[in-house]
């Protein structure tokens, strides 16, 4: 009798004129009534409420955390405490108190009851008063393609101020508009031209239904044909991202490499364990900043940066006095000590830190990603292009227009002229020496970002690096800019079409076959002083 | 007369700069001819280029008239005939003496032949009698590198020899030597002017003087005067540019 | 003949001959093998390493040619005969597939790859064991030695050239086993790999092919040949000007030296039982380059010595202290290229010189 009662209210209270003055909480009573049908129309009623309550109310329903009270109709969630199932009101979260198992029964909801819930809650969306909720629930509009939403779609556009809000409520509608079948022409003409505007892969799929109408076909071909250019000019702007981000960390490993090589002929194969001092000089800044000044974390690699080129620096210019100063004029014995230093270094930081990776942590600055256009760009390898130009530019500076930089050019150029003119040449190849090292320890904090700390930093990058050096040429900046860049793009061109691993084989064999035509890489100094 | 050497019109510029403008020689056989110019006039690229070391960027190089010497390498050059001695002296030093006359004694210079290679008595006659040209008997089976400097320069003019070049190129051969040696050397160049065609390059005045031969200018890539020493000491040019300094 | 073999070489050849009758005596006859039988293993070990020094030494100490990719030649003589060992498991496999070796049933290969073919014959595995390295060195000299490519650049590529090698041979679709490489051999020309008799057998062989590597090496040096080698490597520009196409003789000594790597390869992979990818890595081929150093440059025989050396103080070290042994070996490359820039035989025969000096100047001085 009573149900009856209710029923025939419901039907009653879902004629438009009395919903005005409808209060939303007896609306909400309504929803364990009726069928599933029934059941979607009060969640419909919900949805257009208004109300801020509905969203959260429609989310709990659609998981199923819904129940109601049979004593009192009263809408409830249940949740567990110790053992027994404590009521809590749905819309206040008032506490009702213990109920038993046989006091309260769940809310159901079916797969069809869960799609119009979706709906409802997209539409809902639509109209909130924060835009970036709204630009949420354009998207999910778009993904949707749900005719029934063309006219609430047509509505928030015409009500949208924010521009780029907007673009995606039109889109969004197109979608749906080339879904249904009711649809003028027309629309759907305008619908394929928004929607090849857009271009990304989802347009592609939304053009889909236009694509087998006889009328629309040859307009929907085209738009395809255009959008699949576009995600192809975007898929290689991606790549060549790729390729940018791996050239910039290339170059930091190799630019303090092309400077002991290039300006000081000395091949430095404890270069990666420089760069490992690195990464591992930023881990324990950012160790110590975890202990004792966590508020401090956001700054830890700036911290780092300095302390980096110095450990490195040092431990460089203590390689240089102690050990190559002896060797110069004898590369080939300089390689073998320096790689002798390497095992030492690595087997030191082995036994002091253990084999394990090192956790260095990204500081909120370097989280994350951006989207630009269809191509995402984390922050990290953006800001580590960002640091690898500034250290080249720097490093430019230094060695063109400072005195020391001076000094190591006229080192490099005539060793003995140079003593000559009272420029201790002693003294400079150690700084130079100390800075190519210190860039080395730039690098590693860079690294540290994105790659394990471990004793093996350094050895996975030295081969790299070396190629950078010899294809670039020795003896040049730029040519360590331009080598590492061409080999980053390079190699992200080559990945998508023979996998990493080959991608690289061939680099390298690409690199051995070049240095047979030109020994002395891209940018060699070239005349008779170089045979001498 | 037969031009053993011929180059006309030749250049070679590394990196913007012209180390050779337009270089023209003509150097007949057996002639012993002098070069010589400042710092820069291009003497060694000269030298490459003959040797083909370096290409040059335009021109022509002949050798006999007949071999075009811009295709062949150095290798090539010295199985043409053509030994070049350098400034620095470049000997073999972990090989003994003896070693490095028999090394440019003219044989097959093959991969295989030389693996297979065993001295024959009419090569060690050649050796002893190469020493006793450059006096070097007693150091026979001394490593070069015990040599002192003029010992080396002299062992270098012996593995010249042992070559049997038709022409050979010296650049410098008195540098760092004592008056005595020089003299000596300048003797010996006269003696093997004939037989060889033999061109030096060289700074030394008196030494070029007691070479007595024809002798070319070089300035700035290109050929300033040529003739004999006196006439071309008197040319105002050849004194501004080298003689004045 | 005499001149082959001088004092260091007698010596050298002495001490072998005692090591390859005591060893194999103390391991099979004796009462109570006084000799292990993994000492035998770990001796024919140590004597591929020699060989492989030898090798390099051909190509550093005489030509001056510092290859830091040798090993990548050890490894492709010791993949050819690691081939040939799968193809003998035959059915015993764990699928005991008759022709396929478990790597490849497991990656569910159809047939076997081309590049196996002949692999079944052991005289083929052996040539190819020299062949492929000695292909690869001569296409990779071919084209460095050519273009003139020298000193640290050409160090720097041999090092890619065997990076580039290990990481191909890592990918499981190269068809060598991938990552785990060859390994689970059973027997070789029919003798049980694991039995002691086989074990001294390989130890034998390897002692053989060592001398006749020293012997080939020594013969060269000592040939015409041998002399333009030292002149290239004191003095290349001289040496062209005498006439010698320098990238010929490059070429030829290259390609000697890497199938006399191969060969050493070859012989290793039975002896120790696997070959895996990791032996293309770089710090393995630099590795050899200290053997040679250690031992004394230009020497042939001191290679040898430097390579057991070191293996053996590997052997001790890291099974003594595991962490000393990187400072030790990397100690080793800075003291060594600091202080005995002529290596062990250098040192011990300045040492004989003044002993015996004395002596000759009281001859003279009267």
């Amino acid at each position: 009798m009573l149900g009856l009662l209710r029923r025939t209210l419901l039907i009653f209270l879902l004629t438009p004129s009395f919903l005005m003055a409808q209060d939303f909480e007896n609306l909400v009573t309504l929803l364990p009534e009726g069928d599933f049908d029934d059941r979607g129309r009060v969640v419909n009623q919900i949805a257009v409420s208004g109300d801020d309550r509905a969203l959260p109310l429609l989310e709990m329903l659609t998981n199923g955390e819904l129940s109601y009270l049979r004593e009192t109709g009263r809408i409830v969630t249940l949740r567990e405490e110790g053992d027994d199932d404590v009521a809590y009101d749905a819309l206040s979260d008032e506490r009702i108190g213990v109920v038993g198992r046989r006091d309260a029964r769940d809310i159901r909801v079916n797969n069809g009851l869960r799609r119009d819930i979706a709906a409802a809650i997209g539409r809902m969306g639509l109209q909130s008063p924060d835009p970036a909720v709204r630009l949420d629930a354009a998207q999910r509009a778009f993904r949707a393609r749900d005719p029934a939403q063309i006219a609430a779609l047509t509505d928030a556009l015409s009500a949208e101020s924010e521009p780029h809000v907007a673009t995606v409520f039109e889109q969004a509608r197109a979608a749906a508009i080339l879904q249904s079948d009711d649809a003028v022409q027309a629309d759907k003409r305008a619908a394929i031209a928004v929607l090849a505007a857009r271009g990304d892969r989802d347009a592609l799929s939304a053009l889909s239904p236009a694509l087998s109408d006889p009328a629309l076909v040859a307009d929907a071909q085209a738009a395809t044909d255009e959008i699949e250019r576009s995600i192809a000019s975007w898929g290689l702007a991606q790549n060549l991202w790729y390729g940018i981000s791996l050239g910039s960390v290339l170059m930091l490993a190799a630019i303090g490499l092309a400077i002991t090589f290039g300006v000081m002929g000395v091949i430095n194969m404890a270069h990666g364990e420089l760069v490992m001092i690195g990464a591992y000089t930023t881990y324990l800044v950012q160790e110590t900043i975890r202990n004792s000044f966590p508020e401090m974390f956001g700054w830890s690699l700036a911290i780092a940066v300095p302390l980096a080129f110095l450990t490195a620096g040092a431990v460089g210019v203590a390689i240089e006095r102690g050990v190559v100063r002896y060797l110069y004029g004898r590369p080939l014995e300089t390689l073998l000590a320096t790689w002798g230093i390497s095992l030492i270094l690595q087997q030191a930081v082995r036994s002091i830190f253990g084999p394990n990776n090192r956790e260095v942590g990204n500081p909120d600055w370097m989280s994350g990603a951006v989207d630009v256009g269809q191509m995402a760009m984390t922050w990290n390898r953006i800001w580590i292009l960002v640091f690898a130009l500034a250290v080249f530019a720097a490093l430019l500076l230094v060695l063109n227009r400072t005195p020391i930089g001076l000094q190591m050019r006229a080192v490099t150029q005539n060793r003995s002229m140079a003593a000559n003119m009272g420029i201790r040449t002693g003294w400079v190849d150690a700084m130079t020496f100390g800075l190519g090292a210190g860039v080395a320890g730039l690098a590693g904090v860079a690294l540290s970002q994105i790659d394990n700390v471990s004793p093996n930093l350094g050895q996975s990058y030295i081969v790299d690096s070396f190629m950078v050096v010899v294809f670039g040429g020795a003896g040049n900046l730029w040519g360590a800019f331009a080598g590492a860049f061409t080999l980053g793009i390079a190699t992200k061109f080559m990945e998508p079409w023979v996998g990493a691993v080959l991608a690289k084989i061939l680099i390298l064999v690409a690199i051995i076959l070049f240095i047979q035509k030109r020994p002395r890489g891209l940018f060699a100094l070239k005349g008779r002083a170089v045979d001498s | 007369m037969t031009a053993q050497l011929y180059l006309n019109g030749v250049e070679r510029s590394f990196d913007g700069f012209k180390a050779i403008n337009g270089l023209s020689l003509h150097v007949t056989k057996g002639e012993l001819r002098a070069i010589i110019g400042p710092n820069g006039a291009g003497k060694t690229t000269m030298m490459d280029i003959i040797t083909g070391k370096t290409r040059p960027d335009k021109g022509e190089v002949f050798w006999n008239e007949k071999v075009d010497l811009t295709k062949t390498d150095e290798a090539g050059s010295a199985r043409l005939g053509i030994g070049r001695k350098f400034q620095k002296p470049t000997v073999i030093e972990s090989l003994s003496v003896e070693d490095n006359i028999a090394l440019a004694l003219k044989t097959d210079r093959s991969v295989f032949a030389t693996l297979f290679a065993r001295r024959t008595a009419a090569q060690e006659d050649r050796i002893t009698e190469l020493l006793e040209l450059v006096r070097l008997v007693a150091e026979r089976s001394r490593p070069a590198a015990d040599l002192s400097h003029g010992q080396k320069q002299w062992l270098e003019i012996g593995m010249l020899l042992a070559q049997e070049p038709e022409l050979l190129l010296v650049d410098e051969p008195a540098a760092g030597m004592t008056d005595d040696e020089t003299m000596r050397t300048a003797e010996l160049l006269r003696g093997l002017a004939g037989e060889h065609t033999v061109i030096v390059v060289e700074h030394d005045m008196e030494f070029v003087r007691a070479l007595d031969c024809k002798v070319t200018v070089l300035h700035q890539g290109r050929v300033l005067a040529e003739g004999s020493i006196d006439h071309v000491s008197a040319n105002p040019e050849v004194v501004e540019v080298y003689l004045g300094r | 003949m005499s001149r082959l073999i001088d004092r260091r070489m007698g010596f050298f050849l002495i001490a072998l001959f005692i090591a390859v009758v005591a060893i194999p005596v103390g391991n099979l006859v004796m009462e109570g093998k006084p000799v292990a039988s993994y000492v035998v293993q770990l001796s024919g070990k140590y004597l591929c390493y020699a060989l492989l020094a030898v090798a390099l030494d051909l190509v550093w100490g005489y030509c001056g040619i510092l290859s830091l990719g040798h090993g990548a030649f050890f490894a492709l003589g010791g993949y050819a005969m690691g081939m040939h060992l799968m193809r003998e498991i035959g059915t015993r496999g764990v699928y005991g597939d008759p022709v396929l070796p478990d790597f490849m049933v497991f990656l569910s290969y159809e047939e076997l790859p081309w590049f196996w073919l002949g692999f079944d014959q052991f005289w083929f595995a052996a040539l190819m064991a020299m062949v492929v390295p000695g292909v690869l060195a001569f296409l990779f000299g071919w084209f460095a030695f050519r273009s003139r490519v020298s000193g640290v650049y050409l160090s720097i590529i041999t090092q890619a050239m065997t990076y580039a090698l290990m990481l191909a041979f890592f990918r499981n679709e190269m068809g060598f086993g991938g990552n785990n490489g060859l390994t689970d051999f059973k027997d070789v020309l029919g003798f049980d790999l694991q039995s002691d008799a086989t074990r001294a057998g390989l130890f034998v062989a390897s002692a053989v092919a060592l001398v006749a590597g020293l012997l080939i090496a020594k013969a060269i040096a000592l040939s015409q040949l041998g002399k333009v080698l030292i002149g290239i490597r004191d003095a290349e520009d001289r040496t062209r000007f005498l006439g010698y196409r320098v990238e010929g003789y490059k070429l030829f000594v290259f390609v000697v030296s890497a199938m006399m790597a191969g060969v050493a390869g070859a012989l290793y992979t039975p002896q120790v039982g696997i070959i895996n990818p990791g032996e293309f890595s770089p710090a393995n081929s630099i590795e050899i380059v200290i053997w040679v150093a250690l031992g004394g440059r230009g020497t042939l025989v001191g290679a040898a010595i430097g390579a057991i050396f070191v293996a053996l103080a590997k052997t001790f070290l890291t099974g003594w202290i595991p962490e000393i042994w990187l400072f030790a070996l990397g100690g080793l490359f800075v003291f060594v290229t600091l202080f005995m820039p002529k290596g062990i035989l250098g040192v011990i025969e300045d040492g004989w010189g003044r002993i015996r000096r004395p002596t000759v100047r009281k001859e003279v001085t009267p």
